[in-house]
């Protein structure tokens, strides 16, 4: 389905992402994990064609990705929603505007430009909003709503893309533990609901663990990792992460149980 | 809590659904109705225009080439003669340059103290606010053309008069796009050196002028560039510099076309290099920040 070839991305004389090689055969819940700067973001922008390969190769269903010029281009890009750990939505435009941005490479810009969306996708973007929990909000501006709504709302502008792919750019680093919850979990029933393929970049190895059914770990921009929740053990993620013997997986988590198991932990210590 | 967060709660969708609804309708027939009173406008108020113009608008359309085809065919016919133009005019330009850049230093320096004084929470005497805003105010409203008319006046022709008159709107108009930076910055820092006992003009300078220096300086060759026209414009009142001989070739008329062409690929020239340059230097300064 998915085939990443030898996939590399040069900044200068710095290689963010090297020789990138991912085979996905059926859709599924993929985890990238890894250190800040390892490659993981610029690896999802390439696949999105928010910034270009310098070599390799992106085959979607025998098309080539990095090919794709113009339209065809912009074609893709609707097919393969993404997710930014800021949001990324219009702040002083109301949710369900921000929703039906999803619907932009399907419509003329002319009719978007005055706002102007079929009422069937108006009802459709508000379908969507109530499936992640939010429809109350439709009416509001995206800037009023919290940091764990924003990211429903951004959820929601993806899945109205109808995308074969939802690519998670660390979809819950700016959140709460609380809310960050929620929107694995909505990232998850999404992949099992609809049977997209989910790609997530996470800075957290348990959360990666908990959602994921395969994990990839990078580290300066080579995959040093690929397999299962259960093959990751601690030592490849010391590993991965570049860490000493000191290196524990609470120390990266976000979990609520996780912290009051540290907490507990050095209580009892 | 992730499950109450996907579930719905299906009786309300529909009504969600219509009130949303209703309020697209609603802005939709705003939106078009604004449209239809704007374009009913724009006719309305181009046919009174025209019928009131003296010699009409579609009369006139088709004579709008000739005078700069007189002035490009004769400028065309002596074009040897141009490179002896351009060395002759460049005193007049270096003139108006000056002009410019005098003015622009005047005028940054007044706009400064002007805005420090206008902006809430940064003000020496927050109850003259209005007032220093209202000084401002009035010195960009008056154009530099009705001060200059004024002063060379009083004070003969020259690029003195122009100086001054660029430098009073230059001050007004500066004070206003600062004091709106200087809104934006950080009174933490402020506060900071409040409490080591600094003096108002110590908290200006060692507190906010490093904040908001970068967009200083940007607004300030900007209105570099503004103040190089407008000080070309002054000379055809009198002022001295490129405009004025400008005025003079063309008031000659047909003749010294060749000198008023001239004198256009100086200005146009130098307003392109100024413009690329300081837009160049301006990027540098918002987008390289901390380099």
């Amino acid at each position: 389905m998915l085939k990443i070839t030898a996939l590399t991305k040069r900044f200068g004389d710095k290689t963010a992402v090297d020789a990138a090689n991912i085979h996905v055969e059926k859709p599924a819940m993929i985890g990238i994990i890894g250190r800040s700067g390892a490659g993981k973001s610029t690896l999802l922008r390439m696949l999105n064609c928010l910034s270009d390969a310098s070599e390799g190769s992106i085959n979607f269903d025998g098309e080539e990705i990095t090919a794709l010029k113009g339209a065809a281009r912009r074609e893709w890009q609707s097919r393969c929603a993404m997710i930014f750990q800021q949001f990324n939505l219009v702040p002083r435009m109301d949710v369900v505007s921000n929703v039906l941005h999803g619907t932009l490479n399907k419509r003329s810009t002319l009719a978007t430009l005055f706002n102007l969306y079929p009422q069937s996708d108006i009802h459709k973007a508000i379908e969507i909003l109530d499936r992640l929990g939010i429809a109350e909000q439709a009416p509001k501006r995206a800037e009023a709503l919290s940091g764990g709504q924003q990211q429903r709302v951004a959820i929601a502008r993806a899945l109205m893309q109808d995308p074969k792919i939802i690519l998670a750019d660390e979809p819950i680093a700016s959140l709460d533990p609380m809310n960050a919850q929620v929107v694995m979990q909505s990232l998850r029933t999404i992949h099992e609901e609809d049977g997209r393929m989910v790609i997530a970049n996470l800075h957290t190895l348990d959360t990666a663990r908990r959602y994921c059914d395969r994990v990839i770990g990078m580290r300066d921009g080579r995959i040093v990792f690929d397999g299962t929740p259960a093959q990751l053990t601690t030592g490849v993620a010391r590993d991965i992460y570049g860490a000493g013997a000191d290196f524990s997986e609470a120390a990266t988590s976000t979990e609520i149980e996780t912290l009051d198991r540290t907490a507990a932990e050095t209580a009892y210590a | 809590m992730a499950d109450t967060a996907l579930s719905g709660v299906p009786h309300t969708i529909n009504s969600i659904q219509t009130s949303y609804m209703a309020q697209v309708q609603r802005k939709r027939l705003y939106g078009g109705l604004t449209l239809l009173i704007f374009a009913m406008l724009m006719v309305s108020g181009f046919v009174v225009a025209d019928d009131r113009n003296a010699g009409g608008f579609w009369e006139g359309l088709h004579q709008i080439g000739d005078y700069p085809a007189d002035v490009l065919s004769e400028a065309w016919e002596k074009r040897a003669e141009l490179p002896a133009l351009v060395v002759k005019y460049f005193p007049a330009l270096v003139e108006t340059i000056n002009i410019a850049a005098v003015s622009t230093l005047f005028g940054a320096a007044g706009g400064l103290v002007l805005s420090l004084l206008g902006t809430r929470g940064l003000a020496k005497w927050p109850r003259l606010i209005p007032l220093f805003r209202r000084i401002s105010d009035v010195m960009r409203a008056v154009p530099e053309i009705v001060i200059a008319l004024v002063l060379i006046f009083v004070l003969g022709g020259g690029p003195v008069p122009a100086m001054i008159a660029i430098a009073i709107h230059t001050a007004g108009a500066l004070a206003k796009m600062f004091s709106e930076v200087a809104e934006n910055a950080d009174l933490k820092a402020i506060e900071g050196l409040a409490s080591t006992g600094a003096t108002w003009s110590q908290r200006m300078v060692l507190g906010v002028f490093p904040q908001v220096a970068p967009n200083y300086v940007s607004y300030a060759l900007l209105r570099f560039e503004i103040n190089i026209r407008a000080s070309a414009i002054l000379g055809f009142v009198g002022a001295g510099g490129l405009g004025y001989e400008l005025r003079n070739a063309m008031a000659w008329g047909p003749g010294r076309f060749d000198e008023a062409a001239a004198i256009f690929i100086l200005l146009f020239g130098t307003i392109v290099v100024f413009d690329q340059v300081s837009s160049r230097y301006r990027n540098r300064l918002t987008e390289g920040q901390g380099q």
